[in-house]
């Protein structure tokens, strides 16, 4: 465990969001320090996917209520792009496929926003190519891949790595990797995992949202929090993810219902 | 004043008819007295803006005058042809293995393709017909491959009407680029007769630029293929206030193969339109068909696709697929396949789709820290890609990709 005295880079307070009309966040507090590696685990629909984007951006939903602070800053009000910029990834469950755009050129843009941001140089054609070169090591991914157009025609496997890839070149501060391990063989399972293990440092932190323990034996979580109906209902350690996989969400539910009786 | 009137006043301003094409002078000149500009009730011209084709009439045909475009650096090995007179042809040095026809063979074949293309009575022909006073009439010689390409600038309020021959021999292959360009208060006729004969090649890329206020472009292309030609055409049409795009593509006894990959791209207030057609005479014909376009503002693009596949076109195969993009409220996108067959041994496939720029595809690039001009540049760059991902290298030093991007991205 960290020491207490680290850094806060994402804190949520009592976060409420809807999507079309339809409320799905009723009041998501999380506090994530540098250091940091977070499971947020829960049934589909439990609302997870929905704060992972809500925290990069995502133009569909509203913030009713509440806040988002990186580093203190308040960022509901930055555009996504700005968001990316200063550190905050987010890896998508469903990569998006971009026919006719290079994967390659893709690649440099991102990479050149984010380094115009921490005062780098940007990279040309040349030296985004050494520099990729070698995050591909990372995630053990074949260099044509480098040449296709971004995800398209990619298996699950390769969307994956392709995210990977991403975080790798960015660098970001806070990285939201929503269901990377979801339609992983183990093989691909444990790479990503590698990837994610290398790219953790003391100064950012990491939230895996995932279904499985299994991404969990490959990347230790220090926090493991599970969201029902749009909370977070319940934050133990790794422990948590093992009861959980023994006994299934309805031993959450239970344990609830019993605090909630207890009340 | 009435549309016919219009024409009237506008075949009486033309010069004499006289010279090689005196006879077609004659025939576009008669046929457009009597028939007039069609009207709304002209099921080929329904959606056509007429009021702005009546405009493409106001404008004084070009005879002598020269015009010097900054054209971009030709490549070493390619012949470039300028045809910005209306009779200046004949001192044009051509390339090897391509030699001008006689004036029995341009006899002999003229109208011969129109004919066969079935747009003998069409408006855009009939102009051409009516105006031009010369044409480039080439063979590409038996077995030769060669590279040759054709410019039609402009003239600033000032129509030109621009004719093209080409009989492509046996065994021969010929990449052609042709480019038309517009100016302001510019009107642009063009009509390409080619002749493919057997096992002969044509890789036709055909660019088309307007640029300003009020250019307007009628072009035609009347092809007619061979057994076992082949011919492929990359098109382009952007930046016209009127244009209107008509390749007729003949397969004269099947047994041949045409591929057409098409792009055009409107904005302001413009309005192109793609008719094409293809026809197949005999069996195993194949046909690869992509037509693209892209809305934006209010203006207006039109495609209607034809492909007939009458009972002696058995085996054939045809492929035809309508992609648009819709940029704006706006902007409005009408798209019609028109397929005739009565073989019944034939796989024929066609489809349209109209979308919009895809909002998850824009965040993917946004949440990666992409500004959000660039995060559209590169959707729209990849929009075009597999049109222009076909236009050779020589073609691309026309610079259309900056043009389209900054007509659409707003």
């Amino acid at each position: 465990m960290k020491s207490s005295n680290s850094e806060i880079l994402l804190s949520i307070e009592d976060l409420h969001v809807s999507v079309e009309d339809q409320k799905i966040l009723y009041g998501v507090n999380l506090v994530v320090k540098e250091g940091e590696i977070h499971a947020i685990m829960g049934r589909n629909g439990s609302g997870k996917s929905t704060l992972s984007k809500v925290i990069a951006g995502h133009p569909s939903y509203q913030v009713l209520s509440g806040s988002v602070k990186f580093k203190g800053i308040n960022i509901l009000e930055l555009e996504p792009e700005k968001r990316a910029r200063i550190g905050i990834f987010l890896g998508f469950q469903y990569p998006v496929e971009i026919p006719g755009v290079s994967n390659l050129e893709f690649l440099r843009v991102s990479t050149n926003s984010r380094r115009n941001e921490l005062g780098k140089s940007e990279l040309d054609t040349f030296e985004f190519e050494e520099l990729v070169t070698e995050s591909l090591k990372l995630v053990e991914m074949d260099p044509a891949f480098l040449e296709r157009s971004v995800n398209e025609g990619f298996s699950g496997g390769e969307k994956k790595r392709n995210e990977i890839l991403q975080m790798a070149l960015l660098d970001p501060i806070v990285a939201i990797l929503d269901e990377t391990d979801s339609g992983l063989d183990i093989d691909a399972l444990r790479v990503v995992a590698s990837g994610i293990n290398k790219l953790s440092n003391p100064n950012s932190a990491t939230i895996l949202i995932t279904h499985y323990q299994r991404l969990l034996n490959e990347v230790t979580p220090d926090f493991v929090h599970i969201m029902a109906d749009g909370k977070i209902i319940k934050t133990g350690n790794k422990e948590l993810a093992i009861d959980l996989e023994k006994s299934g969400y309805d031993l959450i539910n239970k344990s609830n219902k019993n605090q909630e009786v207890a009340k | 004043m009435k549309s016919s009137a219009i024409c009237r006043n506008w075949l009486k301003s033309l010069p004499p008819t006289q010279g090689n094409l005196q006879k077609e002078q004659v025939f576009g000149r008669e046929h457009l007295f009597e028939k007039g500009i069609p009207s709304a009730q002209d099921e080929a011209w329904r959606l056509s803006n007429l009021k702005r084709l009546n405009e493409f009439f106001s404008l004084p045909l070009t005879i002598k005058e020269k015009s010097n475009p900054q054209l971009p650096h030709q490549e070493k090995n390619i012949k470039r042809l300028i045809l910005n007179t209306n009779n200046a042809i004949k001192d044009i040095d051509l390339p090897k293995g391509i030699t001008r026809l006689s004036n029995r063979e341009i006899e002999e074949n003229i109208g011969d393709i129109i004919k066969t293309c079935q747009i003998k009575n069409d408006l855009s022909v009939s102009i051409n017909q009516a105006a031009s006073s010369d044409l480039l009439a080439l063979r590409v010689n038996h077995n030769v491959t060669q590279s040759l390409e054709i410019i039609v600038p402009s003239v600033t309020q000032q129509m030109i009407s621009t004719r093209v021959i080409i009989i492509i021999e046996e065994g021969a292959k010929l990449d052609l680029l042709e480019v038309i360009l517009g100016n302001k208060e510019s009107a642009q006729n063009h009509l390409i007769e080619v002749k493919l004969r057997a096992n002969s090649e044509l890789n036709h890329e055909f660019i088309s630029l307007g640029k300003g206020a009020e250019a307007s472009s009628l072009s035609t292309l009347a092809i007619e293929q061979g057994p076992q030609s082949k011919y492929y055409l990359n098109s382009l049409q952007q930046g016209w206030h009127y244009a209107r795009f008509e390749p007729r593509i003949i397969q004269m006894q099947g047994e041949a193969s045409t591929t057409i990959k098409s792009l055009q791209v409107t904005s302001a207030k413009e309005q192109i339109a793609t008719h094409s057609l293809v026809r197949f005479e005999g069996p195993n014909g194949r046909l690869d068909q992509l037509q693209k376009a892209v809305a934006t503002d209010s203006s207006h693009s039109i495609f209607n696709g034809s492909i007939e596949v009458p009972k002696r076109a058995q085996k054939t195969e045809a492929a035809q697929l309508s992609r648009n993009l819709i940029l704006s409220k706006r902007a409005r996108i009408d798209t019609k396949p028109e397929l005739e067959i009565i073989a019944d041994d034939v796989r024929c496939t066609h489809g349209a789709t109209v979308s919009q720029l895809q909002d998850e595809e824009l965040f993917y690039l946004l949440s990666r820290g992409i500004d959000k001009e660039v995060a559209n540049t590169l959707l729209l760059q990849g929009y075009y890609d597999d049109i222009i991902s076909n236009f050779s290298q020589n073609a691309q030093r026309w610079n259309f990709i900056e043009k389209l991007i900054k007509a659409t991205n707003k």
